[in-house]
C-alpha cells in the first residue's frame, strides 16, 4: 500500500516573500534615521557613557528600527517625538529658565507641560472612548477621535520623558539620568506603555470598543500621578543615590513596565469580559461583587497605605472615591449597551492572552535582569528582599494562569476573574511593596 | 499500514504525572502525583502563601522583637515554625526540593516523547481523520494528485515548515499524503524553560546556607551568641577557609585591616575565615547638594594570607571587587571610632563646665554631686543637609489658596523645581548621645556643633532630645552670643536661678522705669517685676505647682486676673519680665567683666530667644547638654563577601527559561495534512490543520494556508 516516501524538493518557492523584500523604501529610509541618531548620539555623548552604556545604545538602534518595521505606526510615532524632543532641546539651548520665557517650551515641550498636557489627553481619550460605546450612531467617530487622541498623548508623555532626561543633565552633571529611577518616572511610563499596547491590539484586531476599559486603568494611573504631582510634588528631578547608578537600570525598569503595563492591559479586558458576559444578568447579588471588586481595584493605590485618608489630601481622595463608585456603577447599569457594542468573546479572551503572554515573557526577562543587577549591587542574586518576593509571587501567578491556559484550556469567567486579581497582586508588588515593607528597593516611598 | 491518529493524539502532552509500570500501586500512585502538574502547582501556591509571610513578618530580628509586636502566644509559635527566617525554615527547603523533584520528573517524563514528536512526520495519518480536526477544508484541484502534492509540498517548505510527502494505493488510484510540521522550537521550549527551574533551585539552594548548616550539623560548629571581640571567640564557631558557599557581612575600621566576616544566624553568629585579609585605607562618601548620597567607596588593600602578595582595589556600590572566588561589595557604612572633644554646658545652673574626650561606640561616666550618669557616645555626623525653608518651618503661605491660572503656571516648565520653596542647607556636624541614670533609663541627644542660621538673621544652637528612637527629636533653640557661643544663654540661665541676682535685677529695673516723680509706683513696680521673674524662673508656684517658664506667667494671669483685664494684664507682665530679664542679663555680664549688651537688632534677637529657651529649658532633661567642640573622624566600611559557585548555575538556568518562555508561548507548534485524492485527471484535496495553542492565529493562519494550497491552476 505504501509504495513510497519522498521528501520535498528543498528548492523552495517563496510565496510571500522574504522579511527584507517586504521592506518598503519608508522602512528603509526609517532605519537610516535611527541610525543617524543613534550615531549622533554616540558621537556627541561617547565620553559620558560607559563601555555597556555604549552596547546599549548601539542594542537599541535596531530594537528601535525593527519595532517600526514590525508596526509601521510607531516609525510615525518615534519620528514625531525625536522632532518635537529636538524641537524643545534647540529651544532650551543649554538654559532651563528659557522654560519659562520660550512659547512653546513654556505651554508644550517643556517636560512638566508636556506630561500634564498628556495626563488631560489621557482624560479626554477615556471620555471619548466611553461616548463612542453609548452613542447611538456616532460610535466610530468618537472611538476613532478617543483612539487619535491616544496617540497625542502617547507622543507627548514621550516626549515628556525625553525630555526630562535632558533637562535632568541640565540641572548637574552629576543629576541626569534615564527618566525611570522613582514612582513618578514609572508612573509616566506605564500609562505610555498600555496605551501604545493596547493601540497596537486595537490595530490588529480591528476594533476599537476595548478602548473604554484600558483607558479606565490607564486613566486611574494618571489620576495618581496628578496627585503625586500636585500634592506630594514628587515631580522634581533627584539625583540618583548610589545603587541606582548603573546601566543595569536602563534594561530593568523598562523591561518590568512592559510586564506591568501589559497585565493591566489583560485585567481591564477581564473586566470587560465579565461585563459582556453578566448582561442579561439583573440579581444585583450577581452584579455585586463586580462592583465591588471594580471600586477596590480603583482604589488599590490607597487601600494600601498606612496613613489615613484624610491625612494624605483627604478632599482629593474622597473625590476619587466617588468618581470610581459612580463609574464603575454607570459601567454596570450599561451592561447591555456595553455588550453589544465590545467584541466578542473569543476576541477578548485573544488579548487577554496574548498581553498576559507578552507581559510574562517580558516579566521573565525583568525579573533575570533584576538578579543580575543585584548580584552586582547587593551581593547576590536573589536576597528575598520583599520587591523580589512580590515579583516571584507575580510571576508564579502569571505562570499558572499561563498552565492553566495553555495545558487545561481554561478560559472565559475564571480566567477573566484571575486576571483581574493579578492586576491586585501586581499593583501591591509594585506600590503596595513600596508603601509597606521597606526593603532594599524603597525608591519610591509615599 | 497508516497508524490511526486522532486530533487527541497531535494535541499537547497531558498534564498527568508519569506512571511507572512496576512497583505497588501506592508507589505508582505517589510518583504519578509527584510529577504531576496540580502537584507542582500546589506547591507553588504554599511557595506563594510562605513568601508572602516572609515579606509581612520581618525577618531575622531578634527574639524580642517579636514578642514586643505578636505578644508570647504567637511569638512563640512564629518561632517554633521559622516564620522569622522562613526562606530558610527547613520545611520551605523541603517544598523547594519537592519542586525541584516534581519538576526534573516531569521534564524526564516528557523529553523522550518530545523528541520522538519532533522527528516524527505523523505522515502515516489515516485520510478519514482529518476530517475530526477543528481546521478543516476540502477543495477539487485541477492537477494530478502527484503535481499537487509536490507543489503544495513546496510552498509548505518555502513557508518554512517541514515537509514528508507519501504515495498511497487506492481503488482509485496513487493517492498522496503531504504532511508538515513547524515550531518544533515549542517543545524545545518547554524541556528548555522547565530544565531551567531545576537548574535555578538548584544553584539557589547550593548558595543557600546548605553548606553552613551541614558544617554547623555534621562538622562540629556551633552558633555563638556571645559578644566580645572577634579575636577571641572559639574555634568552633569559626568555618574554614574552604567553605565553598557563604554570605556574610565583613566590618572595617579605616586604618585597619579584618580577615573574618560574619554570617548572621537566627539565634546568634558564625565566623567565616577568609583567604584573605581586606586593609581599609579610606572610605570616601560623597554628597550631592540636596544630602542625598552620591557615593559610597572604599580604598582597599587585599592581603593574600597564603602568598603575603597584596592587591589595591576600590570597591563602590555597584562595582564589587573580586579576590580569589570571593566577591567583596560595598554594603554599608559605620563609625569606625571617630574620636570626639565635648564639652559639658550646665543647663540647671547648678552643674559646672567640664570637657570630656571620648570615642564613638564608648562611654564615660559623669558625676554631678548624688547623680551618677552614663555618657554614651551614639554618633558623629560630619554633614547634615536640612531643609531651612519658610514651608517646613510651618509658617509657609497656603499654597492652595492662589487663583487657578497662577497655580497651572507654577506648573509648567521644567522639571528643575517644585512649587513649595526648599532651602536645603549643610548646617554642619552633629554628635548624637545618650545619657543613661542609675536605673537604665537612658534620652538620646543630638546636638549640633555650629549655631544655625534659621532664617530670621538670628544664630541659634539646636539641642535635639528624644526619650525612644520611635520618636522625633524635638530641639531646644539657644541663641548664641555676640561671640557666636553657648555661654551667653549660659550666663543668664545661671542668673535667673540666682535669688539675690533676680532681686538685684528687679531693683535695678524699677530704678530705671519708674519716673522718679512719683516714687508710690516703686513698691509696686518692683513686686510685680519679682514676682514675674519668680514665676519664670519656677521659684514660685501657683496653685501649688511650680511650672517656671511663660506657662508658670500665663497660670498666674488666668488664676489671679479677671478674665476681662487679662489680655492687658499678660501684656503689662510681659513688657515687665522682658525688662527684668534684660537688666538680669547685664548684671550677669557685669559679674563676669563684660560690657551690657548695647541695643541693637542682634542684642533683642538674642533676648527673644533667649525667653523663650528659659522658658523651656525646664523640661530639658538632663542637668548638662553636651557641645561639640572637635573631632576627629575615623570611619569605617561594612563589606559583604560571598562566595557563590552556584551562581553559573543559575545563570545557564534564567538563560534557558528566557529562551523556553519565549519558545513556548511565541512558537506555535502546528501539523497541516493535505490527503490528494485521485478524481479524473485532477484531485481531491481534504486539508486539516492542528496547533497546540487555541488562538485567532491559528485561525488566520489555516484560512491562509488554505487560500494557497487549495487553489485551482485555472484561479491564477
Amino acid at each position: 500500500m505504501n509504495t513510497s516516501v519522498a521528501t520535498a524538493n528543498p528548492t523552495s518557492v517563496t510565496l510571500d516573500g522574504g522579511f527584507f523584500a517586504r521592506r518598503t523604501w519608508g522602512d528603509w529610509l526609517f532605519a537610516l534615521l535611527v541610525l543617524a541618531g543613534a550615531l549622533f548620539a554616540f558621537q556627541r555623548y561617547h565620553a559620558s557613557m560607559d563601555v555597556y552604556e555604549k552596547w546599549i545604545l548601539a542594542g537599541t538602534a535596531p530594537v528601535l528600527i525593527g519595532l517600526g518595521w514590525f508596526w509601521r505606526p510607531l516609525r510615525t510615532l518615534m519620528l514625531v517625538v525625536a522632532g518635537l524632543s529636538l524641537l524643545a532641546v534647540l529651544s532650551y539651548a543649554g538654559d532651563l529658565r528659557r522654560a519659562d520665557s520660550v512659547f512653546w517650551l513654556k505651554y508644550f515641550l517643556s517636560s512638566q507641560s508636556a506630561i500634564l498636557w498628556m495626563s488631560m489627553i489621557f482624560f479626554m481619550s477615556t471620555v471619548f472612548y466611553w461616548l463612542g460605546m453609548f452613542s447611538r450612531g456616532q460610535s466610530e467617530a468618537l472611538e476613532g477621535i478617543g483612539s487619535k487622541l491616544l496617540w497625542v498623548a502617547v507622543t507627548l508623555a514621550l516626549v515628556g520623558t525625553l525630555v526630562r532626561w535632558y533637562e535632568g543633565h541640565q540641572m548637574g552633571p552629576d543629576i541626569g539620568h534615564i527618566p525611570v529611577s522613582n514612582l513618578y518616572e514609572v508612573f509616566v511610563m506605564f500609562c505610555w506603555m498600555t496605551a501604545l499596547f493596547y493601540l497596537y491590539y486595537e490595530s490588529q484586531y480591528r476594533t476599537r470598543a476595548m478602548g473604554a476599559f484600558v483607558m479606565l486603568v490607564v486613566s486611574a494611573a494618571v489620576g495618581f500621578l496628578l496627585w503625586y504631582t500636585l500634592v506630594r510634588e514628587a515631580h522634581e528631578i533627584q539625583p540618583l543615590i548610589p545603587a541606582l547608578q548603573s546601566w543595569w537600570m536602563k534594561l530593568h525598569v523598562p523591561a518590568n513596565f512592559i510586564g506591568y503595563g501589559t497585565f493591566a492591559l489583560a485585567a481591564m479586558l477581564g473586566f470587560a469580559y465579565l461585563i459582556k458576559q453578566q448582561a442579561e444578568e439583573t440579581r444585583w447579588y450577581k452584579l455585586a461583587p463586580i462592583w465591588v471588586f471594580g471600586i477596590a481595584l480603583c482604589f488599590v493605590p490607597i487601600a494600601f497605605r498606612q496613613r489615613g485618608v484624610g491625612e494624605a489630601g483627604g478632599s482629593y481622595w474622597l473625590g476619587y472615591a466617588l468618581v470610581a463608585a459612580l463609574i464603575v456603577g454607570t459601567i454596570l447599569l450599561g451592561r447591555r449597551r456595553i455588550a453589544a457594542r465590545l467584541p466578542s468573546f473569543e476576541v477578548l479572551d485573544d488579548v487577554m492572552y496574548k498581553s498576559i503572554a507578552v507581559g510574562f515573557a517580558f516579566f521573565t526577562i525583568a525579573t533575570v535582569l533584576g538578579a543580575l543587577w543585584a548580584a552586582e549591587a547587593w551581593g547576590g542574586y536573589w536576597s528575598w528582599d520583599p520587591k523580589e518576593t512580590w515579583a516571584l509571587i507575580v510571576w508564579l501567578n502569571y505562570a499558572a494562569w499561563l498552565h492553566m491556559r495553555l495545558m487545561k484550556g481554561l478560559r472565559g469567567t475564571v480566567a477573566s476573574w484571575w486576571a483581574l486579581a493579578g492586576l491586585a497582586v501586581t499593583t501591591f508588588a509594585f506600590i503596595g511593596v513600596n508603601m509597606f515593607l521597606s526593603g532594599l528597593h524603597s525608591y519610591g516611598s509615599l | 499500514m497508516a497508524a490511526a491518529a486522532t486530533p487527541c493524539m497531535t494535541a499537547s502532552h497531558s498534564t498527568h504525572g508519569y506512571q511507572p509500570r512496576h512497583g505497588s500501586a501506592a508507589w505508582r500512585a505517589s510518583v504519578e502525583l509527584l510529577s504531576s502538574m496540580r502537584f507542582a502547582i500546589a506547591l507553588l501556591t504554599v511557595i506563594c502563601i510562605a513568601s508572602v509571610i516572609g515579606t509581612v513578618i520581618k525577618q531575622h530580628e531578634p527574639a524580642p522583637n517579636y514578642v514586643n509586636q505578636f505578644g508570647p502566644f504567637w511569638a512563640e509559635l512564629f518561632l517554633k515554625l521559622q516564620l522569622n527566617a522562613v526562606y530558610s525554615a527547613w520545611w520551605f527547603l523541603l517544598i523547594l526540593a519537592f519542586l525541584v523533584v516534581s519538576t526534573s520528573l516531569c521534564v524526564l517524563r516528557n523529553t523522550p516523547k518530545f523528541l520522538a514528536d519532533i522527528r516524527s512526520y505523523k505522515e502515516n495519518i489515516r485520510h478519514q481523520s482529518l476530517q475530526a480536526f477543528h481546521h478543516k477544508a476540502e477543495g477539487e484541484l485541477d492537477e494530478s494528485p502527484e503535481v499537487a502534492a509536490r507543489r503544495i509540498g513546496q510552498q509548505l517548505a518555502g513557508g518554512g515548515w517541514k515537509v514528508r510527502l507519501q504515495a498511497r494505493d487506492t481503488p482509485e488510484g496513487q493517492g498522496w499524503m503531504v504532511a508538515a510540521k513547524a515550531g518544533a522550537a515549542n517543545k524545545i521550549g518547554y524541556i528548555a524553560a522547565h530544565s531551567a527551574i531545576v537548574l535555578i533551585c538548584l544553584g539557589g539552594l547550593f548558595d543557600g546556607d546548605l553548606f553552613v548548616r551541614a558544617m554547623t550539623w555534621l562538622g562540629g560548629k556551633s552558633v555563638y551568641s556571645g559578644g566580645g571581640l572577634v579575636s577571641q571567640v572559639r574555634p568552633e564557631h569559626r568555618l574554614p577557609e574552604t567553605n565553598p558557599a557563604f554570605r556574610g557581612n565583613l566590618v572595617v575600621s579605616e586604618g585597619t585591616q579584618s580577615s573574618t566576616a560574619i554570617l548572621s544566624q537566627s539565634d546568634g553568629v558564625l565566623l567565616q575565615e577568609l583567604p584573605f585579609a581586606v586593609e581599609l585605607k579610606k572610605f570616601i562618601v560623597e554628597y550631592y547638594a540636596t544630602g542625598m548620597p552620591k557615593l559610597f567607596a572604599s580604598e582597599i588593600v587585599i592581603h593574600d594570607k597564603a602568598t603575603g602578595q597584596t592587591q589595591p582595589a576600590r570597591v563602590e556600590v555597584n562595582h564589587p571587587a573580586s579576590y580569589k572566588g570571593v566577591q567583596i561589595y560595598q554594603s554599608s557604612f559605620d563609625d569606625g571610632g571617630s574620636r570626639v572633644k565635648l564639652r559639658a554646658v550646665p543647663m540647671n545652673g547648678a552643674a559646672k563646665a567640664f570637657e570630656v574626650e571620648g570615642t564613638i561606640g564608648g562611654n564615660a561616666q559623669i558625676t554631678n554631686g548624688s547623680d551618677k550618669l552614663t555618657l554614651e557616645y551614639t554618633a558623629l555626623r560630619v554633614i547634615n543637609v536640612e531643609n531651612l525653608s519658610e514651608g517646613a518651618r510651618g509658617s509657609g503661605a497656603d499654597v492652595r489658596k492662589v487663583d487657578l491660572g497662577q497655580a497651572l503656571t507654577q506648573r509648567l516648565g521644567a522639571a528643575d523645581k517644585t512649587v513649595t520653596q526648599r532651602e536645603l542647607r549643610n548646617i554642619g556636624p552633629s554628635i548624637t548621645y545618650k545619657l543613661r541614670d542609675a536605673a537604665g533609663q537612658a534620652n538620646e541627644f543630638h546636638n549640633y556643633m555650629l549655631p544655625v542660621d534659621m532664617g530670621d538673621g538670628g544664630a541659634v544652637f539646636l539641642l535635639g532630645v528624644r526619650a525612644s528612637q520611635a520618636e522625633g527629636f524635638r530641639y531646644l533653640r539657644v541663641p548664641a552670643d555676640e561671640d557666636g557661643a553657648i555661654d551667653g544663654f549660659v550666663r543668664l540661665r545661671g542668673a535667673l536661678q540666682d535669688a539675690a541676682q533676680r532681686e538685684q535685677a528687679v531693683r535695678r529695673y524699677v530704678r530705671k522705669a519708674v519716673d522718679p516723680q512719683r516714687p508710690e509706683l516703686v513698691e509696686q513696680l518692683a513686686q510685680s517685676a519679682s514676682r514675674a521673674l519668680g514665676l519664670f524662673a519656677g521659684a514660685e508656684a501657683v496653685n501649688g505647682r511650680t511650672t517656671g517658664g511663660l506657662q508658670a506667667v500665663s497660670d498666674f494671669i488666668e488664676t489671679a486676673v479677671p478674665e476681662s483685664e487679662r489680655e492687658r494684664a499678660a501684656e503689662v507682665l510681659l513688657r515687665i519680665l522682658n525688662g527684668s530679664l534684660l537688666e538680669l542679663n547685664d548684671l550677669a555680664r557685669q559679674a563676669q567683666g563684660k560690657p551690657p549688651l548695647t541695643e541693637s537688632e542682634a542684642s533683642r534677637r538674642f533676648m527673644t530667644q533667649a525667653v523663650l529657651a528659659l522658658s523651656d529649658a525646664p523640661l530639658y532633661p538632663a542637668p548638662v547638654a553636651f557641645e561639640l567642640t572637635g573631632f576627629e573622624q575615623v570611619q569605617a566600611s561594612v563589606f559583604q563577601v560571598a562566595r557563590a559557585p552556584g551562581k553559573n548555575v543559575v545563570y545557564l538556568g534564567c538563560l534557558l527559561l528566557i529562551l523556553g518562555v519565549f519558545a513556548m508561548l511565541y512558537v506555535r507548534e502546528r501539523r497541516l495534512w493535505v490527503w490528494l485524492a485521485p478524481r479524473g485527471a485532477g484531485a481531491q484535496a481534504s486539508m486539516a490543520l492542528s496547533s497546540n495553542r487555541k488562538l485567532l492565529d491559528v485561525d488566520r493562519e489555516f484560512e491562509q494556508w488554505q487560500r494557497r494550497l487549495l487553489r485551482r491552476e485555472s484561479e491564477l
